[in-house]
């Protein structure tokens, strides 16, 4: 006897919860030892070990830190704005976890007549075919800028003058940024001709993966990256929060576990990221065997992510912070004209060379 | 462009090659510094027989720049020597210059290795002659 609920059986709402579950703790474990290897590799790169003492080599060190950040007192600024004050973390955090929803973290794993796409808002239909947010780049784009409201209303309800200045600082960077980075991710649907995740990935079977597609998309992908590390504060993008400059910039006046989830809501960024550059450039979850061993898939996944991961924790190891200028001048008047003539010079390729896999093709 | 990408990536290759470099870390409790042999850390006194080898010529007081050596003379009423009955470093006003052993021209006084000097009281930090002298 087969239970169903709206037309779909009952195993897949199973599935779906299970999929939120996992990724859900993936992503939260990511972020706590985002912390710790970002200092251990920074360490490293400066010469120093990163944190030895709590556990073997440090392993206990993001633990040690969640419970201290959990036990610490409560501080609320008195001539701070309460209800803004403790609703902005949450408007940062929260959407920097639920971007996650549409990213595909592997292939679809087939359970006798059950087909369950490694996505978590997707499903099977009857007919087998896999239906997902056709809309997937967009929910993310949108996402990806309320988390910046969390950022300008920390900012603003603080009432502090460093708070106030971080708080500008990450709109006014959110805004040039993102136009650029939009106008990178334009050179994609025009080849893909889909806003579909699932689909972008499975256009890029076989290392047919966007970045090595043609010229203007690998310079599309590095500007996407770069842009995208402009987007969630980054070093070397990092002025909302420029300890030299504004202190502590937006999150100064904020203590315990509101700082906490700042800090989370910032590497959870940078893991939605780091999934995004990967879905929509590094081919998702293809690699060698995913055909045949479906299983794979998220392990491929998760691999290039973190190597992603691993790329942001180098930056940040190498390069200085950008002057306010600087990074102005980097935004509007060099990554903004380039993706530009990126868009053109793709539209050229794709009616004189294709849109197919072009480097595939010269070596088959 | 070229000029503009290439000092990115140099940056980026030394970070990645310092990535495998040994660290220089020291684990201090658990690991210890090595001390040169000149190194100067806590005062003490060397011994003669029963007492410290000063003979209180006040040469350390006098050369102290930090004036934190306290020196009282006295006559031992047997051999007729003259010995500090009371040798007092003010180890807070100390700057561990080590003029006081260049000065010495008995080589009663020497500094040691010892760095750790941490204490719980001011008054702790007042050493005396019986704490400074060698316990050997």
């Amino acid at each position: 006897m087969e239970y169903e609920i709206l037309g779909l059986p009952v195993w897949y709402y199973i599935a779906m919860v299970a999929k939120v579950l996992v990724v859900f703790v993936w992503v939260l474990l990511t972020v706590a030892y985002a912390t710790y290897a970002e200092r251990k590799i920074i360490g490293h790169m400066q010469v120093r070990l990163g944190p030895m003492r709590t556990g073997w080599h440090g392993l206990l060190q993001p633990i040690a830190d969640g419970l201290k950040l959990f036990f610490k007192e409560e501080i609320i600024p008195s001539e701070a704005s309460t209800f803004a004050f403790l609703v902005a973390p949450l408007i940062a955090l929260v959407p920097a976890f639920i971007s996650f929803a549409v990213i595909p973290f592997g292939s679809t794993l087939t359970f006798g007549e059950y087909k369950i796409p490694l996505q978590i808002a997707a499903y099977a239909d009857k007919a087998g075919s896999i239906i997902d947010v056709n809309v997937g780049v967009l929910y993310i784009l949108a996402l990806s800028s309320l988390g910046v409201y969390g950022i300008v209303l920390a900012g603003w309800s603080s009432n502090s003058k460093y708070s106030l200045l971080g708080g500008l600082r990450a709109s006014a960077q959110m805004i040039s940024y993102e136009l650029a980075a939009g106008l990178a991710l334009i050179t994609v649907f025009m080849v893909s001709g889909t806003l579909s995740l699932q689909k972008i990935v499975a256009d890029q079977a076989g290392f047919g993966w966007y970045a090595w597609r043609n010229p203007f998309l690998f310079a599309a992908f590095i500007i996407f990256f770069i842009c995208s590390l402009a987007e969630i504060n980054r070093t070397p993008f990092d002025l909302p929060e420029a300890e030299t400059e504004l202190v502590s910039g937006f999150c100064t006046e904020y203590s315990s576990m509101k700082y906490a989830m700042f800090f989370m809501a910032e590497y959870a960024n940078m893991i939605t990221v780091c999934a995004m550059t990967v879905t929509l450039f590094l081919g998702g979850w293809h690699g060698p065997f995913t055909d045949a061993m479906p299983i794979l898939s998220p392990f491929y996944f998760i691999a290039k992510v973190y190597t992603l991961i691993f790329t942001c924790m180098w930056i940040r190891a190498t390069y200085p912070r950008y002057r306010y200028d600087q990074l102005m001048g980097l935004g509007w008047k060099f990554f903004l004209p380039i993706t530009l003539v990126l868009i053109v010079g793709n539209a050229f390729w794709i009616n004189v060379v294709g849109a197919g896999n072009w480097l595939g093709t010269l070596f088959a | 462009m070229l000029n503009v990408a290439s000092p990115l990536i140099n940056g980026l290759k030394i970070t990645l090659q310092h990535l495998f470099k040994k660290p220089v870390t020291l684990q201090y409790p658990t690991e210890r510094p090595e001390i040169g042999p000149r190194f100067r850390g806590l005062h003490a006194l060397n011994r003669y027989h029963d007492r410290s080898k000063c003979v209180a010529c006040y040469l350390c007081p006098t050369v102290c720049p930090a004036k934190c050596i306290t020196v009282e003379a006295a006559e031992d009423p047997i051999t007729h020597d003259k010995y500090a009955s009371r040798y007092d470093i003010d180890l807070l006003r100390c700057i561990f210059c080590g003029y006081c052993v260049e000065a010495c021209p008995v080589d009663a006084v020497k500094m040691t290795g010892n760095f750790e000097l941490a204490n719980y009281s001011r008054d702790d930090f007042n050493y005396t002659q019986e704490k400074l002298t060698d316990k050997q």
